[in-house]
């Protein structure tokens, strides 16, 4: 996938995640819980959205380094890069 | 109709999900009525076969009314109305929640708002979730119906709220109490547990605190029960109630039923399924009845303490803040330990403060050795 297909991917899930946001006004390098009233329950959801998609399991130590959606679409764009043959993630 | 909040007075019947000469199972989802707590599922509470409905879609009735009769296998004569505010346990995980259409909030309020039945309305979203344009494109439909011309859901809700917190503080004399919990031990177990855990089995550390106070409570029945008329009627069962927000705003606070016998990953399961069935309206009516205790955290909002208002007919309400990282004194020694800090409402009529400080230290205790909840 390229960087701007993980970009669309990331906010499709945000949006089923907050329906009722506009994440057109979504600022990339601002932690998305700072913008959208989303709680645990909901950024668990949104890693389970993204293993479910995109099959990239996001550690729970690395929560913090995908807070924003630049640092998320990055994480993401580098795992798929780095995935093996077996279409895991290697890192 | 079922009574689901200690001020609901009446609800809508939405539609029927069995027909007459159905067989009914205890647990089977017969209709779905719209109450300000949002659109609920009604469970049959006896097996049989669904012989009279008495309520069409559309009507509005007071709580109490009957919506069928149920014929109950083997017996001959006709059973007496269904009574279906009848509490009754419900099943309980993921695998137990009715398949049915995805339904956003801002979509189920524009239903609401613009009279579509949204069975009729096809999702165009992420596994077909019904999106607001979807509604919207429905109504705009030839035939589609008329505004209702009552206040929307959201309006009702906080009508609702305003009800029942009204009665709480007028009628129940509340006294409050709070502890700060060290937290260092469950923590660290939990991200010890979630770093071998994939995605979808992780614990939130919510549901370390709904065990503790589910098994604390086998220590302080006083609190767990609910006040009927002018007294106390204790529940064996501990059925902890849950504060979810609402994405349109207002809450619900539905059960999690027999949480001290549940494991962590049941209670994950079973509170992660209600979190979402919650908010996408697609809650059970037992769900929203049965609760003996409520837990309510504001956590994710930063908030540190909260003081909460006890919802009746229950007699106590627990609350958790934030966890945050504090100075701690350990061994003389001055370390940053992550803490919460836990409060406790309580029905002064029905218990002490004495108690309710034995329950929140018994609550401590637990979280001190979360391998053993």
């Amino acid at each position: 996938m390229t960087r701007e297909e993980v970009r669309q991917a990331v906010l499709r899930i945000l949006g089923s995640i907050a329906p009722e946001a506009d994440l057109t006004r979504l600022d990339p390098d601002v932690p998305f819980r700072d913008q959208l009233d989303i709680d645990s329950m909901d950024v668990l959801n949104f890693f389970v959205a993204l293993d479910k998609d995109l099959h990239v399991d996001v550690a729970e130590a690395d929560y913090a380094k995908v807070s924003t959606l630049n640092a998320c679409v990055e994480h993401v764009t580098a795992a798929l890069a780095g995935r093996g043959r077996n279409g895991r993630p290697r890192a | 109709m079922p009574l689901l909040g200690a001020d609901m007075t009446a609800g809508r019947l939405v539609a029927w999900h069995k027909q007459p000469g159905d067989v009914v199972q205890r647990g089977d989802i017969i209709a779905e009525v719209d109450t300000d707590k949002g659109a609920i599922d009604v469970e049959v509470f006896t097996a049989g076969v669904l012989e009279q409905i008495l309520v069409q879609p559309g009507e509005k009735v007071p709580v109490g009314t009957p919506l069928a009769i149920i014929r109950e296998t083997a017996e001959a004569p006709p059973a007496p109305p269904a009574a279906p505010a009848a509490p009754a346990p419900a099943p309980t995980g993921p695998g137990a929640a009715e398949v049915r259409a995805r339904v956003s909030p801002a979509a189920r309020k524009a239903a609401a708002a613009l009279g579509v039945d949204l069975a009729t309305v096809r999702g165009a979203g992420p596994d077909g979730t019904i999106r607001r344009a979807d509604v919207e494109r429905a109504a705009a439909a030839p035939g589609a119906a008329a505004p209702p011309g009552e206040p929307d859901r959201q309006a009702r809700m906080r009508q609702a709220i305003s009800a029942a917190v009204t009665r709480s503080k007028r009628e129940i004399p509340h006294y409050y109490l709070s502890t700060t919990i060290d937290l260092h031990r469950a923590t660290a177990w939990l991200a010890e547990q979630n770093a071998t855990r994939p995605v979808g089995d992780r614990l939130l550390a919510g549901v370390l605190f709904v065990k503790a106070v589910a098994l604390a409570l086998r220590h302080a029945p006083e609190l767990n029960a609910r006040w009927e008329g002018d007294q106390v009627v204790p529940s064996e069962a501990i059925h902890v109630g849950v504060a979810i927000s609402l994405r349109d705003g207002g809450l619900v606070a539905p059960a999690l039923h027999h949480a001290d016998r549940q494991t962590l990953d049941e209670l994950m399961a079973t509170f992660r399924d209600l979190v979402n069935r919650a908010r996408a309206g697609a809650l059970r009516s037992s769900e929203l009845s049965d609760g003996t205790i409520t837990v309510t955290s504001l956590g994710d909002q930063g908030v540190e303490t909260t003081f909460a208002v006890i919802y009746p007919p229950q007699v106590a309400i627990v609350g958790f803040g934030k966890v945050v990282e504090r100075p701690w004194s350990v061994d003389g020694r001055v370390e940053s330990r992550p803490v919460v800090t836990a409060t406790l409402s309580a029905d002064h009529r029905v218990s002490d403060g004495h108690r309710g400080a034995l329950f929140l230290a018994a609550v401590d205790a637990l979280l001190q050795e979360p391998s053993r909840l």
